[in-house]
């Protein structure tokens, strides 16, 4: 159909007038280019930034041109956790297991000050970052960021998207921390206590 | 279809007193007190130790003892009628000597009053008072609040256990004073803990009681939940 | 103008007419001979259907919880047994972390908290600080400080009204919504700079003043605002869906209303006059003319209306503030609590004295406490300080309306569909940053 890569390897190009019916590009490019064009958002959002959150995706600066309008809401569905506002310790362990539902490949944004690094909350409640449970691909600034923040750090994750290598396995293995380090729960324990206990056809009780 | 209640208007009790104006020049200290206040010194002489007008607002100091006694009468007696219950809080004292209070603000909606009634609570190690759930069912969670950040017991509340920490929040009780503004535990501490909250937080002893789980849970657990102990403490 | 106590109940329209083909309150169960019948489940249906009680879990990472709520349901069949909500989700040590601050410190803090009403938040935390302080703000500000709320009213409604509508399946109300309240962000904006956050008050007076041609701005949002409601109106209140969703969906009673503590339109809509506005005024709400609007079954469908009619009124109120906003001084000429100007700060000694401990000590009220509730979009917001006489209050407590409004969802909820849920918990207006603190 006639879909080539320009010689830069960053574009592709469409030429009508060729019926010959071929592609020619990298790999890796036309990959990523459909990941980068393609991604669908879990939005995780839990405070003020959801606010502005929503307000990119609503009509004035619409988030489908991005290729982003497909929210999930559903972990499972979803290429990028972007967490929106304050992470308080009580949602530590949700906002890690919504991360371990995701399936590779994924990344995330950390939009706002307080999902970036505590913020203006720096006391006994708050998650200093939550860099500190999932990695972050792209921390957004701002308190909230505005909607065009918001779109430049997705913008940014679009970049960074497209720059990734398949060959690189560094980029998707997911390493478990150092057993001897404090943060390091084995994974046998990771699934008992994060398997929520509720959504099984088997929590049923007899009818009193 | 639909059942149509009446309107309920507020100031029905008074309905030829003057529209309420905002408040303009209000003095610090003095000024007319609430007329439940001399109401109240004449029903419970003993249980009332003082009233004070700050700022407009009159507040009335009740012994702990009797605060079911004297919020059944403001809530049923028909001059007072106070039917709707706006806060309950606690306020400790940066001295720490200072006795820890525990704040009720109440709006009567017929009359249009507002009333501040506070209780003094000397410092024991339990920190105990009566429960108001029974006349006002919006106490339920604001007094799991108040047991949450400050760790006064309610005498009589239904349900008392954490509501905004989790239930096996080690570090105590936050908005007291002794407790720090960074809480007790380090940075990696606290998340350590909170990453590793196990299932009993996630579900209350209530609720695990419902689900096949219960089975399947451990001993001392099972043990717990059938003796009503409650989780996190 | 009117200083009375007028109240007037909401007209309900549904799809069902009546012989002079008036809208009327109809069961969408109609028979063909024009009588109501209302269909029995058979009996076989029920019994081993019911048998075991099933336990669901939604959020607290839920597209229809508004936020980081969790609702732990045990379900008969699909009928709700018993809820059991989960908060504390976001909590964030709002009230701690106002033990270490001076008071026109706190004022950000207030913009995060209930963060679809900031603007009010900051209005409502300065009036509670002015009290403490024992200042009455100027004519000017005054005024100022209504269009504030108003304009606060107009934005958390709208948000309410398009996620209420994804919650039910409705989609396009939701960016009619988010179109007008770009419309006030500009707005907004142009008057603090900031979007959301706007920490628009301080102690005695605003942090800015309206720059020039800004009520032209807000006049004009006057004028076009309302198409946009009977846009939304014309779309969703007789719409069979809506209707059939929210009719007779988690009605409470007057009498249970006022017992747990519902506030603002959760209470209006149960057929209880009480607004904060009207009954303890504040900010001269008593020389407006408005109507505070209340609904008569206390069910989903009555919150609606009464939001509706609410923004309706806040557009009235703003159209006599634009209308009556004096010239005049913003802030009160208090040394206690406002800086000095920065000209005389930085060319006479006293003044630069009187900033620095202004800024670096902060301004002290006499000991004392106040509460003081203001009328926000979801009820009665109160702010308690106590002062012990330094510059930081002992205590900072929030009142939050939706916490109160929210304990009252078992009761609610209980006996109906799994699906009436969603639509029950979008009615409250719950905003998690203001429930958990």
């Amino acid at each position: 159909m006639g879909l080539a890569a320009r010689p830069d390897g960053r574009t592709v190009s469409y030429e009508p007038q060729s019926s010959e019916g071929w592609v020619a590009t990298r790999l890796d490019f036309l990959v990523n280019w459909g990941r980068a064009n393609s991604l669908w958002p879990m939005p995780f959002g839990t405070a003020c930034c959801a606010i502005e959150f929503m307000a990119t995706a609503a009509s004035r600066f619409d988030l489908a041109r991005f290729g982003m309008e497909r929210m999930s809401f559903s972990p499972r569905q979803a290429d990028v956790l972007i967490c929106a506002g304050r992470v308080p310790f009580k949602l530590a362990p949700i906002i890690r297991r919504i991360w371990q539902q995701m399936p590779q490949p994924k990344w995330c944004i950390s939009m706002g000050a307080c999902a970036s690094s505590g913020g203006m909350f720096d006391n006994y409640a708050v998650v200093q970052g939550i860099d500190t449970i999932i990695p972050v691909d792209v921390y957004v600034p701002g308190c909230p960021p505005r909607p065009e923040g918001l779109i430049y750090g997705i913008r940014m994750l679009q970049e960074k998207v497209l720059n990734e290598r398949r060959m690189d396995n560094r980029l998707r293995d997911e390493i478990n921390p150092d057993p001897a380090s404090q943060l390091y729960i084995p994974p046998s324990v990771i699934d008992e206590l994060g398997e929520p206990f509720g959504n099984s056809v088997h929590q049923t009780r007899q009818a009193p | 279809m639909t059942e149509k209640f009446d309107v309920v208007r507020a100031g029905s009790a008074v309905p030829d007193s003057a529209p309420p104006v905002s408040p303009r020049n209000v003095q610090h200290r003095g000024g007319e007190p609430n007329a439940t206040a001399r109401a109240i010194v004449e029903r419970f002489p003993g249980a009332v130790s003082r009233t004070e007008v700050v700022w407009g607002e009159t507040t009335i100091f009740i012994s702990p003892e009797s605060v079911l006694e004297v919020m059944q009468w403001l809530h049923d007696d028909p001059a007072q009628r106070y039917d709707f219950l706006s806060d309950v809080t606690a306020v400790e004292y940066r001295d720490l000597d200072q006795p820890i209070e525990v704040v009720w603000h109440l709006r009567s909606l017929p009359f249009r009053r507002f009333l501040r009634v506070k209780a003094q609570l000397p410092k024991r190690p339990a920190l105990e008072i009566a429960s108001v759930w029974s006349i006002w069912k919006s106490a339920d969670w604001m007094e799991r609040e108040c047991y949450d950040m400050f760790g006064i017991r309610f005498i009589g509340h239904p349900d008392l256990r954490r509501i905004l920490m989790w239930e096996q929040y080690k570090e105590g009780f936050p908005l007291r004073k002794d407790f720090p503004l960074r809480g007790r535990f380090s940075r990696s501490e606290q998340l350590r803990q909170a990453l590793a909250q196990n299932p009993e937080a996630k579900y209350s002893m209530e609720e695990l009681t419902i689900a096949d789980a219960f089975e399947d849970l451990p001993d001392d657990m099972r043990r717990r939940i059938n003796s009503g102990a409650r989780t996190g403490e | 103008m009117s200083s009375g106590n007028r109240t007037i109940e909401v007209e309900l329209f549904t799809t069902g007419l009546d012989a002079a083909g008036r809208p009327q309150r109809t069961p969408l169960v109609t028979n063909d001979g024009g009588s109501q019948l209302t269909i029995a489940a058979p009996e076989a249906m029920e019994p081993e259907l019911s048998a075991d009680h099933m336990l669901i879990n939604i959020g607290p990472q839920h597209p229809a919880t508004h936020g980081v709520l969790r609702l732990v349901l045990e379900l008969d069949g699909e009928t709700v047994v018993r809820c059991i909500p989960h908060i504390g989700y976001l909590h964030c040590g709002f009230e701690k972390i106002g033990e270490y601050r001076q008071y026109n410190q706190i004022i950000p803090w207030t913009d995060r908290e209930d963060y679809l009403n900031s603007i009010g938040n900051n209005v409502a935390f300065a009036l509670g600080a002015e009290r403490l302080f024992g200042i009455d703000v100027t004519e000017r500000c005054t005024v100022l400080r209504v269009i504030a709320s108003e304009l606060s009213r107009i934005i958390s409604h709208l948000v309410w009204l398009g996620t209420t509508c994804i919650d039910i399946g409705a989609f396009t109300p939701f960016l009619w919504a988010f179109q007008e309240r770009e419309n006030v962000y500009n707005l907004l904006e142009g008057w603090v700079g900031a979007r959301l956050t706007t920490s628009a008050t301080r102690v005695g007076g605003m942090a800015a003043d309206i720059p020039a041609g800004w009520m032209d701005g807000l006049r004009h949002f006057i004028r076009t605002f309302p198409h946009t409601i009977d846009e939304i109106d014309r779309m969703l209140t007789r719409n069979a869906i809506w209707v059939g969703r929210t009719v007779g969906i988690g009605v409470m009673t007057p009498d249970e209303a006022i017992n747990w503590g519902l506030s603002g339109p959760m209470l209006r809509a149960s057929g209880v006059a009480y607004d904060v506005r009207k009954d303890f005024p504040y900010l001269d709400y008593e020389t407006y003319d408005f109507d505070v609007p209340v609904g008569t079954n206390g069910d989903v469908y009555d919150r609606f209306l009464v939001r509706m009619e609410e923004l309706r009124q806040s557009v009235r109120i703003l159209q006599q503030a634009a209308d009556k906003l004096p010239e005049g001084p913003l802030n009160v000429d208090d040394a206690r609590v406002i800086l000095p100007p920065k000209s005389k700060a930085t060319s006479e000694m006293e003044s630069m004295i009187h900033h620095f401990k202004q800024v670096m000590e902060g301004p002290r009220p006499p000991a004392g406490e106040s509460y003081v509730a203001v009328e926000s979009p979801k009820g009665e917001k109160g702010y308690y300080m106590v002062s012990d006489g330094t510059s930081k209050p002992v205590r900072w407590r929030i009142r939050p309306p939706s916490f109160v409004n929210l304990a009252a969802i078992p009761k609610m909820v209980e006996g109906h569909l799994l699906s009436d849920v969603i639509a029950i918990n979008a009615s409250i207006d719950i905003v998690m940053g203001e429930i958990d603190r």
